[in-house]
């Protein structure tokens, strides 16, 4: 199905036959390994996020074609779609939200437990878009701190994975202590969320 | 949400002595778009259903309110955005209805293949999606890799896979390429096998068809009181198709069905939809051939000789007077158009998809409604679903493919 | 007798006499008026005679002519008769004041929601509906936005700069729609302040 590759063609020999992650920084010797808690659970966290797909018009039909078979989004861990906002971590805000909804954004990210990351994806939930018009809410960031925009209209399912790629980035460098931290409570004081 | 307290009288027989009342949410996995029921159940049983939509409301008719026409066609992509080259063709037609325009053949015969392609399209979406919702994921996995095919094919001839802005007012931006063809034969040739695997699949599979029939009928007088059109109404027995009743673009020089189903269930609508891909294929087969066999000058024409709306081509820009003073004015958006109404409606992958374009001799139009189907038809929901089951409600509401961004508008 | 545009004409004239006014053939559709009074009367006689058998509804939508005084809004009906495959516009005016007109919900289901969307849109009152709440917009708003006196953006936005887009401040690109000639037949003319509110704020 794929069109065959016709650019950026380099012979590069094959370093190894399959690919494993990157181990952790850290000191180890005999029957034991040390590196930073934040490492590893980072490690662990970013290669199986679960997205919550909140699909509101035409992005979520190329988050469809990203889950399908072709741009498969299983490969980087988000093997589970979530609905339900308790078991999710990533909150995938795919298409416009108007500003009837944006309550009902506020309200799902409010049930999602911690740690919590939002993307917004397509220009409507970056920015609002194409529609500068009095019943969009003119980007989620408005209501919600988003973690990635990822930009389009709508992004090419590339796009979306390069923004899950970008999430797990973050996924794997937070801080263990991010989330009680006094700058994390500020962010949310300042969207009203206590 | 709303707070409406109806008062609901329960059915013969009913066990429980108070109906319960969920909410179907803005937010469901379910609902393929943003649109909200409250639906009072009996048991299991459904005793009544209110909707809410508007929650993904773009005030698209103001919008169009302040844009010269061709400006217009990327709002129209966002109506029915499963098949958005059918709804910027539509408008594209509508234009030139207005402003008198005449398409050569062989554009019109191009603009059906993509508007077959788009049609396949939508409905490859929404009988996927309905044998997600009855819970059998691999049929989705199947048809969706030839969706990607067809947006290859689109992307060939305009850049953009989801939301075309596919063509121009009086033809198409550019002629349609080798590598286009290549992959349009590529379809013609593979996709036939893996819509009948795909059938084989769900037609005669007896979980999916206890599943679905009965589910959700309407008669066919009520469906046209209601004003359905398109595979919804078909599939209840009325052969209702734009196309067939006020041809456009050339569709009466092709030989197709129009398949109609009987009860108007959940299980017809998704035989007619597949019936429908079938005839598409049909469609797109024919064109193809007429296609190739135009000579000279005419197999090269990719869009009507317009001047003053279509964008010429930059040698001529640089060299020609006028030519430079229409790509500016086309640019700039200061073509006047003449004044008049107009309804112009095509068939899209939901029914008759009309466009209500008043202009008052400026710059834009003084007032764009767009007849959406969607909307009009999701009103008898509550009538489809009342008496059945909190499952069904599911399937039903998959089954009549609403489109939010179609919905609300 | 094939149902041509004449002999629409010819019948509802032999109906209504004289109260039916307007008659015009834009691109082939056969377009007329009728007082608002007789809106209901006018689709029912469309629907049940057995020539005319105007039995689907294919559109209804208002339209606001801030130029047109004491007829300001307008609902249009776009029907169509499938078995002769004809199809008609028929239009009301309202004046803005008090824009109540017969609803056509009893007649046709599907006018249950599209006038629910005019009513939003314009305000317009639709006498006898069971049930005239907002459809589109929020609840709470207290506005008719599609009213040519609003603005289409959202006034109290922050992040955007009108005059990197064109709009307001020195350029007003966005207000390309003719000053003054919105569709006034001969007879009437605008009164002055009117033109000027139309010119400026799309």
């Amino acid at each position: 199905m794929a069109r065959p590759v016709s650019f950026n063609i380099t012979d590069k020999p094959l370093e190894k036959d399959i690919s494993l992650a990157e181990m952790p920084d850290g000191f180890q010797g005999e029957g034991f390994f040390t590196a930073k808690l934040s490492d590893v659970v980072g490690l662990a966290r970013k290669n199986s996020i679960w997205p919550l797909p909140f699909a509101t018009s035409c992005c979520g039909i190329e988050f469809m074609a990203t889950m399908a078979s072709h741009y498969d989004l299983a490969r980087f861990g988000s093997e589970r779609l979530g609905f339900s906002p308790r078991q999710c971590d990533l909150l995938m805000v795919m298409g416009t939200i108007a500003k009837k909804m944006a309550p009902v954004v506020k309200q799902v990210y409010l049930q999602m437990a911690e740690p919590r990351w939002v993307m917004a994806v397509g220009a409507c939930a970056c920015s609002g878009g194409i529609f500068d018009s009095y019943s969009v809410l003119q980007g989620i960031d408005q209501i919600v701190p988003v973690d990635v925009y990822v930009p389009g209209c709508p992004p090419r399912p590339e796009a979306i994975l390069d923004g899950v790629m970008r999430v797990q980035d973050l996924v794997g460098r937070e801080s263990i202590r991010r989330r009680g931290g006094e700058q994390y409570k500020n962010l949310l004081n300042s969207y009203g969320i206590q | 949400m709303s707070t409406t307290e109806k008062h609901i009288e329960l059915p013969e027989g009913s066990i429980e002595s108070q109906t319960t009342r969920i909410n179907l949410g803005p937010t469901h996995p379910a609902t393929h778009g943003v649109f909200q029921n409250i639906l009072e159940l009996d048991g299991e049983k459904i005793v009544s259903a209110e909707q809410t939509i508007g929650y993904i409301h773009r005030a698209f008719e103001k919008i169009a309110e302040r844009r010269p026409l061709y400006q217009i066609t990327p709002l129209t992509d966002r109506l029915n955005y499963c098949s958005a080259p059918i709804n910027n063709m539509g408008w594209h037609m509508t234009c030139e209805k207005l402003l008198g325009i005449q398409t050569p053949k062989r554009v019109d015969y191009l603009r059906v293949i993509i508007m077959e392609l788009a049609r396949i399209a939508d409905h490859i979406i929404c009988n996927s999606v309905i044998g997600v919702d009855t819970g059998a994921f691999t049929g989705f996995l199947y048809v969706m890799q030839y969706r990607e095919l067809i947006y290859e094919i689109w992307e060939e001839v305009c850049g953009s896979r989801l939301t075309t802005n596919i063509g121009r007012i009086g033809g198409f931006e550019r002629d349609f390429n080798d590598i286009a063809f290549t992959k349009l034969e590529r379809f013609l040739k593979d996709f036939p096998d893996v819509l009948r695997e795909f059938e084989a699949l769900f037609t005669r599979s007896r979980i999916f068809m206890e599943r679905t029939i009965g589910t959700g009928p309407i008669s066919a007088e009520r469906a046209l009181n209601y004003g359905f059109t398109g595979p919804n109404l078909r599939a209840a027995g009325v052969d209702y198709d734009v196309r067939v009743h006020s041809p456009y673009c050339s569709y009466q020089d092709f030989d197709f069905e129009v398949p109609v189903g009987s009860t108007g269930d959940s299980y017809d609508r998704f035989l007619v939809r597949n019936q429908e891909m079938w005839q598409s294929i049909r469609i797109v087969r024919q064109a193809y051939e007429k296609l190739q066999s135009f000579k000279g000058e005419e197999a090269t024409t990719f869009h009507a000789d317009v001047p003053e709306y279509y964008l010429p081509e930059k040698k001529d820009v640089y060299t020609k007077m006028e030519a430079l003073i229409y790509h500016f004015k086309i640019i700039m958006g200061e073509i006047d158009i003449p004044p008049g109404e107009v309804y112009h409606s095509v068939e899209g992958g939901n029914g008759e998809l009309g466009f209500y374009l008043i202009s008052d001799g400026g710059r834009t139009p003084y007032r764009l409604h767009f007849r959406r189907p969607c909307f009009i038809y999701y009103q008898a929901y509550e009538e489809m679903v009342k008496g059945g089951m909190l499952s069904d409600a599911i399937i039903v509401m998959s089954s009549m493919n609403l489109i939010a961004g179609e919905m609300d508008g | 007798m094939a149902l041509t545009n004449d002999s629409i004409k010819q019948r509802l004239t032999e109906q209504f006499g004289d109260q039916l006014s307007a008659f015009e053939e834009p691109y082939g559709m056969l377009t007329f008026e009728a007082p608002r009074e007789l809106n209901l009367k006018v689709l029912n006689f469309l629907y049940d005679d057995d020539e005319l058998k105007f039995r689907f509804l294919t559109d209804l939508t208002a339209v606001h002519y801030p130029a047109y005084r004491g007829r300001e809004l307008a609902v249009v009906y776009h029907l169509h008769n499938l078995v002769d495959n004809i199809r008609i516009r028929f239009k009301v005016f309202a004046p803005i004041q008090q824009p109540d007109i017969y609803t056509a919900s009893g007649l046709f289901s599907s006018a249950n929601w599209q006038e629910r969307e005019a009513y939003d849109f314009y305000g317009v009152n639709f006498v006898g509906h069971p049930n005239l709440i907002r459809i589109q917009n929020v609840d709470e708003m207290d506005y008719f936005p599609q009213r040519k006196e609003y603005p289409l953006e959202d006034q109290t936005r922050i992040d955007k700069d009108d005059e990197m887009f064109g709009r307001g401040g020195s350029h007003d690109f966005g207000d390309q729609s003719a000053p003054g000639r919105h569709m006034i037949p001969e007879a009437e003319k605008p009164q002055e302040d009117l033109l000027q509110k139309d010119g400026e704020g799309q």
